[in-house]
C-alpha cells in the first residue's frame, strides 16, 4: 500500500515535470518524483510486523536525499544565474 | 598488493578536494592528479588484461553487505580510453582556461573524472546511481562554467533531464530490490527470475539510462548543452559522459537482465538507434556552427552503438563476441575522435572568436596542425579505413546480413554518406577558393600554443591509426565478458 503510494507520487512527479514550464515547478516536480522513489524504498524495508525493518533501503534513502538536495541546490544556483544575466 | 581500483577513484576525488582548497595552485594540483589517476587506471586495466577480472571489496566487507568495485575486460577497455582522453583534456585545459574560470574548472573536472571511473568500476546497482548522479551534477556545472545565459539555460535543462533519468533508474533499482534483496550486480543476476516485476524494473532502468545516453528521441537536451559548453568540457561530455550511460546499458543488458532482455527489446533499441543515426547525421550536415555539428554527430554515433543491440540479442556466442568487440571498438574510436574534434573546434573558436563553419576557412589554413586534426577526426567519424570505425561498421554490416536482418545495412550506409557530407563541408572551407582568396591577417588572429594543439592531434591519431591497425587485442580483452 505504502509502496503503491510511492509509485503514485513518482508518476505524479513525472507528469508534472513534463507538463509544467518554469524552473521552480519542474524542480519541485523532480523532488516529488524523488520522494516517491524513496517511499518505495521505505516500503521495501518492511519485513513483517515482528521483524526489524531491513536497514539497507534506509541507508539508500539517506544517500539519495543527500544527492537530491545537492542537485536541487545546483539547479537553483543556475536558475538564479539566469535571472541576473547582466552579472 | 596495491589496490588500483580504489586508487583510480580515490586519487581524483582527493585531488578535487585539494584543488578546491588551494585555488591558487589548482592547475598544478590538477595536472599532477590527472597523471596519477591515469596511471592507476592504466595499471588496473593492465592487471585485468593479464589476469582476468578484478574485484575489490571495500573495507573487507564482501557482498551482499559491502559495496564492491569490479573491473572486467569491458570496464578496462572503457577505463583506458576515458582516462587517456581525460588526460589529454587536462593538458589542453592548462592553456584553454584562464583566471577565475580555471580555479573553478579543476575541482569540478576532477570530480567528474572520479565519478566517471566510479561508473566504470561499480559492481553495485546503487553505487551506479550515486556515481551517475555525481557525473550528471559535475557535468552540468562544468558545462555552465562560462556563465553565459544560453550556456546556463542549456545546462540547467541537462541537469533536470539527468535528474529525471536517474530517478527513473532508481525506481527500477527499488523494484528490483523488493524481489531480489541484493544490490550487487552479480548476486542479483543469479537471483533474477523473469516476471512482471523484473520486466518493469528493466524498462524503468533502461529508460532512465537511455535518457542519459541521449538515444533518439531522448536526445533533445544534448546538442545545446554540448555545443554551449567550453570546448574542453564539450569534449568530455560528448566523448566520455554519454559513453558512461551507454556502458551501463550494455553492462545491465549482458550481466543482469540477460533472461529478460529479449529480441523485442533489442529490436526497439535498434530502431531508435537507426532513427538517431539518420536524424543526427542530417542535423549535423545542416548545422551552421562547428560545435553544433560535433554535438549532432554524437547523437548519430550513439545511434550506431545501439544498432548492435538487436544483433547482440539473437547472436550465438562466436558472433556475439565479434559484435561486442566491434561495439566497444566503435565506442572507443568515437571517444578519441570526438574529443579531438571538440578540442580542435575550441582552438579555432579561440583563434577567430566564432565557430561558424562557413567562415572558418582562413582560421584552419593558419593552423595546419588543427586542420590535420579535423581531417583525421573526419576519417574516424565517417569510418574510412584504417580507422577503428571502419572495422566496427564492417563487422556490423557483415553480421546484420549474416543474421538475416539486412535492413540495418542501409541505415549504416545513409549515416556514412551523410557523415562524409558534413565532414566534406567542413574541410571544403579550409581548402576551397574562398580560403585561398583571403588569407587571414596575422594580427586578427589570437595566438595558439603548440602544447594546446598536441592533445587533439594525438587523440585523433589514436582513433584512426592505433585503434584501426592495432584494435585486435581488444577482442582478447573482452573474452569472457557477459553471460
Amino acid at each position: 500500500m505504502y509502496g503503491l503510494g510511492g509509485i503514485l507520487l513518482f508518476l505524479l512527479g513525472v507528469w508534472s515535470f513534463l507538463v509544467h514550464d518554469g524552473l521552480l515547478r519542474k524542480l519541485i516536480a523532480i523532488n516529488v518524483t524523488g520522494a516517491g522513489v524513496f517511499h518505495v524504498f521505505i516500503a521495501v524495508a518492511y519485513r513483517g510486523l515482528d521483524a526489524a525493518p531491513d536497514p539497507v533501503p534506509h541507508a539508500l534513502v539517506l544517500t539519495g536525499i543527500v544527492v537530491a538536495v545537492s542537485a536541487t541546490a545546483l539547479a537553483l544556483t543556475l536558475g538564479q544565474r539566469l535571472e541576473r544575466p547582466d552579472d | 598488493m596495491i589496490d588500483w581500483l580504489v586508487l583510480a577513484i580515490a586519487v581524483p576525488l582527493l585531488g578535487s578536494v585539494v584543488a578546491a582548497a588551494l585555488p591558487g595552485r589548482a592547475s598544478a594540483i590538477g595536472l599532477a592528479t590527472a597523471v596519477l589517476t591515469t596511471g592507476s587506471a592504466l595499471a588496473a586495466s593492465l592487471v585485468v588484461a593479464e589476469g582476468g577480472s578484478l574485484r575489490s571489496d571495500l573495507g573487507g566487507w564482501g557482498a551482499p553487505l559491502g559495496i564492491a568495485l569490479a573491473a572486467d575486460g569491458l570496464s578496462a577497455a572503457l577505463l583506458v580510453m576515458s582516462n587517456l582522453v581525460a588526460l589529454g583534456i587536462s593538458v589542453y585545459a592548462l592553456d584553454y582556461f584562464s583566471g577565475g574560470v580555471r580555479r573553478h574548472f579543476w575541482p569540478l573536472w576532477l570530480l567528474l573524472w572520479t565519478s566517471l571511473n566510479g561508473v566504470f568500476l561499480a559492481a553495485d546497482l546503487f553505487n551506479v546511481y550515486v556515481t551517475l548522479e555525481l557525473l550528471g551534477i559535475s557535468a552540468a556545472a562544468l558545462g555552465a562554467l562560462s556563465g553565459r545565459p544560453d550556456a546556463v539555460a542549456a545546462n540547467l535543462r541537462y541537469l533536470l533531464v539527468g535528474l529525471l533519468g536517474s530517478m527513473t533508474y532508481l525506481l527500477g533499482v527499488a523494484l528490483l530490490y523488493t524481489e531480489l534483496g541484493t544490490l550487487d550486480i552479480g548476486l542479483a543476476a543469479e537471483a533474477l527470475v523473469p516476471g512482471p516485476l523484473a520486466h518493469t524494473a528493466f524498462a524503468l532502468m533502461l529508460g532512465g539510462l537511455l535518457l542519459k545516453a541521449a538515444l533518439f528521441p531522448l536526445h533533445f537536451w544534448l546538442p545545446p548543452a554540448h555545443s554551449q559548453a567550453p570546448a574542453a568540457v564539450s569534449a568530455a561530455l560528448s566523448a566520455l559522459v554519454v559513453k558512461a550511460a551507454v556502458y551501463l546499458v550494455l553492462r545491465l543488458w549482458m550481466d543482469l537482465f540477460g533472461p529478460v532482455a529479449g529480441p523485442g527489446a533489442g529490436a526497439m533499441l535498434g530502431v531508435l538507434g537507426a532513427a538517431a543515426v539518420v536524424w543526427g547525421s542530417w542535423r549535423a550536415f545542416r548545422a551552421e556552427r562547428l560545435k553544433l555539428l560535433a554535438a549532432y554527430s554524437t547523437v548519430a554515433q550513439v545511434g550506431y552503438l545501439f544498432l548492435f543491440f538487436p544483433l547482440l540479442a539473437i547472436a550465438p556466442p562466436p558472433e556475439r563476441e565479434a559484435l561486442l568487440g566491434a561495439l566497444v571498438l566503435l565506442a572507443l574510436t568515437h571517444g578519441f575522435a570526438k574529443a579531438g574534434l571538440f578540442l580542435a573546434a575550441g582552438l579555432l573558436q579561440k583563434r577567430v572568436g566564432h565557430d561558424r563553419i562557413d567562415e572558418l576557412g582562413p582560421a584552419i589554413q593558419s593552423l595546419p596542425v588543427v586542420g590535420l586534426t579535423l581531417g583525421l577526426a573526419g576519417v574516424a567519424l565517417i569510418g574510412l579505413p584504417p580507422s577503428g570505425t571502419f572495422i566496427a561498421k564492417w563487422i556490423l554490416l557483415a553480421e546484420s546480413i549474416g543474421a538475416g536482418q539486412w535492413w540495418w545495412a542501409p541505415v549504416v550506409l545513409i549515416g556514412t554518406l551523410l557523415a562524409s557530407a558534413y565532414v566534406y563541408r567542413l574541410l571544403a572551407n579550409a581548402f576551397g577558393p574562398a580560403a585561398q582568396a583571403e588569407p587571414a591577417a596575422e594580427g586578427a588572429l589570437a595566438p595558439i600554443g603548440r602544447l594546446a594543439q598536441a592533445p587533439a592531434l594525438l587523440m585523433t591519431l589514436v582513433a584512426v591509426v592505433v585503434l584501426g591497425l592495432g584494435g585486435e587485442p581488444l577482442w582478447g580483452l573482452l573474452e569472457g565478458v557477459g553471460p
